[in-house]
């Protein structure tokens, strides 16, 4: 039974039909929930007492700072599984993920500095949760930079898998030393972005964008790993059989 | 196709007399081969400890020739030398073994890969990492540490330079028969190298403060453990991938 | 017990688009040579390597005394030597440091046995001279030497005559004979006629 499903999500006509009929789905679900939370977040949630309504940036950048450590995680996962049984499929989706983390590392990276211009009064500040987003990004970019410059595919898969298995071991790694770092140099009258407690009605809106967030990155996958599929498996008959429908 | 005219019944791994090399002396060897190589071209051992002694020279050039003003930056400095020279070095290591075949050889010599790749990667720390370390006091002298300084940053240094070339190894055999690749050798390698940084500056800071530098020198050696143990089996994948 | 014998099934090899190996199959056996001939592109040098495990093939398996390589390949690649276009030797080395580092690493010899690899091939003469000194014909036959010197039963050759003269050329050819003579199995890419070798067997490549 096990090794059917298994199989089956090596196979990229399935793969394909799959994606394509659960796309909508997701995008669908995601769009609902992204309305709800943004509208519990700017409308529902009252302003914060320090921060007035300069808080509510929060509702994306959370999110997108999540998103954009989950989706590299997803990415060194589907890499290793390609890299360890050789399943193009999986290559193919972690190639779908990387552009997509990367914008969501560059969105987490934007809100972040217009979020730091009220708190701060400046938009850069070396804050430890900034400064690591920003090494992600550059992971994300070395990613992207090995895949493009090998200009054969299968190549391309496997060389760029070891990097991003080789970067998920180092992300902790790099997190835990730039927190380690800011602590020696912060200085104590800077405020931190981290609160403690969170009122209910501000955080059941941010656990909705967290999921609609989540969803929006399933839906992109899903389209991004179609056109991955059909770039890839171009020159196969079953790509053409699959078009006419 | 014709039938074999010979077909003996225990297949012999190996001619008649002949014995396997064990995998620790293959590596061995790996390792003696490339010291020897080195040591007929020595220009290529200058290259990078020729760029770090300019970086550093920039920087009393760039800010003031105060030693007080330096002694700040002194730890920044270094680094930055250290990490852009070890960069510019790790072009060497596998760039002519990969052009003449030899890398090739090593994948079909019947040996550990991960054994000969951590051969040659020490024989590479061995080349420019302890040369760096050891050029590294002087270079701190001169950017106003006291002689008190220098044991803290020699081991600072030492031990970051191993990290620094295991994680290199990594970058140089995935980009091995790329065009242009050094660039790209450094995006892949300097964020990973980051943690290397912030420990090791930290380190020489305390070491030219006079303070305690025992903390951030143990989290270097956490740093060099953890990849001896784990980067040289991702080198070996990525140079068999980078060779396929 | 299984028999000393390279089986080639059915292997299927892509680069990008290109169907580059379309199903090659072949068998051999201890004491025999298999001569891969084909037009240039036809795929020769790629068989070589897939069959040696540098490349990966999509489809097909490779057998090494009844065993698929890829569940060890370090005992296959212990068991085989391969000489590729280019001899992986060392400019700033001489020839007889190169064979002891390079064949060093697989297998331990005696320097009595370096020596008479390299008299074999006509080495003798030039092995401690710098290989960078060396022309092309003097590094194939140092090469040559390291091949023997491997003692292993499965040479992997491409093209072995390249850069030879016509003693070169007879000499490739009496080296294959002799180690097939000894029970040995030479898989070899050949372009031109090798003196010597009648009883190989050919599998032509197509384009």
């Amino acid at each position: 039974m096990t090794f059917t499903w298994f199989h089956r999500l090596g196979s990229p006509p399935y793969v394909y039909g799959l994606a394509q009929r659960l796309a909508p789905w997701c995008a669908g679900s995601a769009l609902l929930l992204l309305l709800a939370g943004l509208w519990g977040g700017l409308v529902l949630a009252p302003p914060d007492y320090q921060q007035g309504d300069g808080f509510r940036i929060i509702y994306v950048h959370a999110p997108s700072a999540w998103l954009s450590l989950m989706v590299y995680t997803t990415m060194a996962l589907a890499a290793a599984v390609g890299l360890i049984w050789r399943i193009k499929v999986a290559h193919a989706a972690a190639a779908a993920c990387a552009p997509i983390g990367a914008s969501f590392t560059a969105a987490a990276l934007v809100t972040g500095a217009l979020w730091g211009r009220p708190m701060w009064g400046t938009y850069w500040q070396w804050d430890p949760r900034l400064t690591s987003e920003l090494i992600l990004f550059f992971l994300y970019l070395g990613y992207m930079g090995l895949r493009a410059s090998i200009e054969d595919t299968q190549r391309a898969d496997r060389a760029s898998a070891v990097l991003a298995v080789v970067g998920v071991v180092n992300v902790p790694v790099i997190h835990y030393s730039v927190t380690w770092w800011n602590s020696l140099h912060q200085a104590p009258s800077v405020m931190r972005l981290a609160k403690p407690t969170m009122a209910t009605s501000m955080l059941v809106p941010l656990l909705i964008m967290l999921l609609a967030f989540t969803l929006f990155f399933v839906a992109m996958l899903l389209v991004r790993l179609q056109a991955e599929i059909l770039r890839r498996e171009r020159a196969s008959t079953w790509i053409r059989e699959a078009l006419k429908r | 196709m014709s039938t074999p005219a010979i077909s003996d019944l225990s297949p012999p791994l190996l001619a008649p007399g002949t014995t396997r090399a064990r995998s620790t002396a293959a590596a061995w060897l790996a390792l003696r081969r490339d010291l020897k190589l080195a040591f007929r071209k020595p220009a290529q051992l200058v290259q990078p400890l020729a760029f770090f002694a300019l970086v550093t020279l920039i920087f009393p050039l760039a800010i003031s020739p105060e030693l007080s003003q330096l002694r700040q930056v002194a730890p920044g400095a270094l680094w930055a030398g250290a990490l852009l020279a070890s960069l510019l070095a790790l072009e060497f290591l596998f760039r002519d073994d990969a052009q003449d075949g030899t890398l090739e050889q090593y994948v079909l010599s019947g040996q550990s890969l991960t054994a000969l790749i951590f051969a040659k990667t020490c024989a590479h720390w061995l080349l420019t990492g302890v040369p760096l370390a050891l050029v590294t006091p002087a270079a701190a002298l001169a950017l106003g540490a006291t002689l008190d300084s220098v044991p803290g940053v020699l081991a600072a240094v030492v031990l970051g330079t191993v990290t620094l070339s295991l994680l290199g190894a990594i970058g140089a055999a995935l980009t091995l028969n790329l065009k242009r690749s050094s660039a790209l050798l450094s995006l892949l390698t300097l964020p990973l190298a980051l943690p290397v940084l912030i420990f090791g500056a930290r380190a020489v800071q305390q070491a030219i403060a006079g303070g305690s530098y025992l903390a951030p020198l143990e989290f270097l050696a956490a740093l060099a453990v953890l990849s001896v143990t784990l980067a040289p089996l991702a080198a070996a994948a990525a140079v068999r991938i980078s060779l396929e | 017990m299984p028999t000393t014998q390279l089986e080639v099934e059915n292997l299927h090899l892509w680069r990008a688009e290109r169907h580059v190996l379309r199903a090659v199959s072949f068998r051999l056996a201890a004491g025999q040579c298999l001569k891969v001939t084909g037009v240039n592109g036809a795929g020769k040098t790629t068989l070589l390597r897939a069959v040696a495990g540098l490349a990966y093939a999509e489809e097909g398996t490779v057998r090494w005394c009844g065993q698929d390589v890829r569940r060890d390949l370090r005992t296959f690649h212990a068991a085989m030597i391969y000489l590729g276009h280019e001899p992986a030797l060392k400019a700033d080395l001489t020839a007889r440091e190169n064979l002891r580092y390079w064949i060093g690493t697989r297998n331990r010899f005696a320097e009595s046995e370096l020596d008479a690899a390299l008299a074999r091939t006509g080495a003798n003469s030039i092995a401690d001279r710098p290989v960078r000194t060396l022309s092309a014909g003097q590094r194939r036959r140092a090469a040559l030497a390291g091949v023997i010197l491997s003692g292993a039963p499965l040479w992997l050759l491409d093209e072995p005559a390249t850069n030879l003269d016509t003693a070169g050329q007879a000499l490739v050819g009496s080296l294959i004979a002799e180690h097939v003579g000894r029970g040995g199995l030479v898989m070899a890419v050949v372009h031109h006629e090798l003196p010597g070798l009648v009883t190989a067997t050919q599998l032509e490549l197509a384009a």
